[in-house]
């Protein structure tokens, strides 16, 4: 019964309390970069997640075998296949999705949110627990780029999933699908992610250093008693 | 006995300026423009300052009272913002599209960040360049004076500033209004920088009121003459038409010396308003913008806590200590 309940609890948290983008502020770089459309948004979100849940089955089944000391350069292996044969499927069935996200395709191999799930959970956690965790983090990722994706088309483009809006595409202000309004859609959401998360009793994703970071209950960096200095966790970009 | 010595603690002189003072005297220095404006773009001037000042009011009033903060309208800022923001617009932009101006400038700029003298770069110009990036099109109509703002179909011309980043050449650039066209202000353009003399009266004004400190405007207006005498190889016409043209003297007075975006100290100003200068005289001779005022003076408010730390006064009688340790920031 316990085993039930905290399934799901490893699930539902990836959506918001602990959403990749939104609060533990990983893997912005595509976030930013492929949120001009709703289109290579789905997309962009799609691929990374199958990459995560696949990997982090594969990775949680091997974490045993894997030594401590080599386990970064195997994730990478073991991810990179994954990115690979996705990036493949995308290029043969739908090779326009292939163009529009570009060199974000296999920069997946690299994503963090990828690398952060495997070494965070899957390195050790069982089979089942992970690829749940890869899930739940995956429909995060990809709820938070479709949301994105979803104020920038419709504000900067005045289409929604290429379809134009008859108001809003005559006079749409470009500068939300350009850089800057990427940042600032970004900040709104989550500024409106944190009031969420706050509501129900969780620290503000703020760069305070490891003690306000949402996954500090299971970070061994954090948990560990420091021998060095104490390490300042930045956002990764 | 008792009622005669009043015990307080310091400050025991304080000066009669307040906020609402100074912000009275920026409005008044700004209406000589706002009139040449209205002579030369007609009542479309107006109305479409009328529309950003009253959004920009509203939006203050209502994002501080959905902020649950205390009621600010009375230091007129928001005005000053809203007029600031209209004399950056041509004339003939849309209403809807100046009013999304005051939002982003009031909303998201000023009150986001905690609202009055707590914004890090300035609102009006935030906002300008924004809707220059969101509406390209609109934002360049430049109306020639004196032709009806309201018809669709008005008179556009190119802007001096324009004319001169095409064809850098004098003699071959074609269209130049004259110098005392550009003067007086009988030439395309934003609606408030074109009168450079009303501008210049404004200026007047506040240097006369110390409501602004000569520093940033002279050292910001004076590096754009050192470098563009350069550049136009001591050609003075060049230069003359190089600081009456785009926003050079509205930014200088009016945007640069904004108390919350400059830096406190004289050194600082200086510093600040050199920045500026180069900024805005590499982007137009360089860049493939005509004008770089608005992007000089914006770049150069997030320059300004750096400034301030380089520039911090000594104490009276402050020692250097022997060896500074620099403390880790936590």
């Amino acid at each position: 019964m316990a085993e039930k309940k905290s399934l799901f609890k490893e699930f539902s948290k990836g959506i918001v309390i602990e959403n990749p983008v939104l609060r533990l502020v990983l893997g912005t770089c595509p976030t930013l970069a492929t949120t001009t459309s709703v289109r290579s948004a789905l997309g962009m979100g799609l691929a990374a997640s199958i990459v995560l849940v696949c990997s982090n089955i594969v990775i949680s089944a091997l974490r045993k075998v894997i030594p401590s000391k080599v386990r970064i350069p195997a994730y990478i292996v073991v991810i990179a296949s994954f990115v690979t044969i996705v990036q493949m499927l995308v290029k043969a069935f739908t090779p326009e999705l292939d163009e529009q996200l570009g060199v974000f395709l296999p920069l997946i191999v690299v994503n963090c949110i990828i690398l952060g799930r495997a070494e965070a959970f899957a390195g050790k956690n069982p089979v089942l627990a992970s690829a749940v965790d890869g899930l739940g983090m995956g429909i995060g990722f990809t709820a938070a780029l479709f949301l994105m994706g979803t104020v920038r088309e419709v504000l900067g483009a005045g289409s929604f999933l290429g379809l134009s809006i008859p108001v809003l595409s005559q006079n749409p202000m470009l500068i939300f699908i350009l850089p800057p309004g990427g940042f600032f859609v970004f900040g709104m959401l989550m500024a409106c992610v944190n009031r969420l998360a706050e509501s129900r009793g969780k620290p503000r994703a703020e760069l305070r250093g490891c003690d306000a970071c949402p996954m500090a209950a299971t970070c061994k960096l954090h948990n560990e008693p420091k021998p060095e200095e104490p390490q300042e966790k930045e956002a990764t970009a | 006995m008792a009622k005669r010595l009043t015990v307080s603690a310091s400050p025991h002189v304080r000066s009669h300026e307040t906020t609402t003072g100074i912000m009275l005297d920026v409005i008044i220095a700004l209406v000589p423009a706002l009139v040449m404006s209205a002579v030369y773009f007609g009542t479309r001037a107006l109305c479409l300052a009328a529309v950003t000042v009253g959004s920009a009011v509203l939006c203050e009033y209502l994002s501080r009272r959905i902020m649950k903060r205390d009621n600010t309208l009375g230091d007129l800022s928001a005005v000053v913002t809203g007029l600031i923001l209209a004399f950056n617009l041509p004339a003939t932009l849309p209403l809807w599209m100046a009013a999304i101006g005051s939002v982003i400038a009031i909303v998201i700029v000023k009150q986001m960040f905690g609202g009055i003298g707590q914004n890090f770069v300035n609102p009006a110009i935030t906002a300008r360049i924004i809707l220059m990036m969101s509406f390209p099109s609109a934002m360049a109509k430049w109306i020639v004076p004196f032709s009806s703002a309201w018809s669709p179909d008005a008179v556009t011309a190119a802007t001096p500033m324009a004319i001169l980043n095409a064809s850098p050449d004098l003699s071959a650039a074609e269209g130049l209004p004259s110098l005392t066209q550009m003067l007086i202000g009988a030439h395309g353009g934003s609606m408030g920088e074109v009168c450079s003399v009303a501008l210049l009266a404004g200026a007047f004004y506040l240097l006369l009121r110390r409501v602004i400190s000569p520093a940033i405007p002279f050292s910001f207006i004076g590096t754009v003459a050192v470098i563009m005498l350069i550049a136009g190889k001591g050609n003075l016409q060049f230069l003359a038409y190089e600081l009456l043209g785009g926003g050079l003297i509205l930014g200088a007075f009016f945007m640069a010396t904004d108390y919350s975006t400059s830096p406190i100290n004289r050194k600082g100003r200086i510093i600040f308003g050199i920045g500026c200068g180069l900024i805005t005289a590499v982007i137009r001779l360089f860049g493939s913008l005509p004008e770089g005022v608005s992007f000089s003076i914006i770049l150069m408010n997030i320059l300004v806590p750096h400034i301030e730390r380089l520039t911090t006064s000594k104490p009276f009688g402050y020692e250097k200590p022997e060896k500074k340790k620099e403390e880790a920031q936590a």
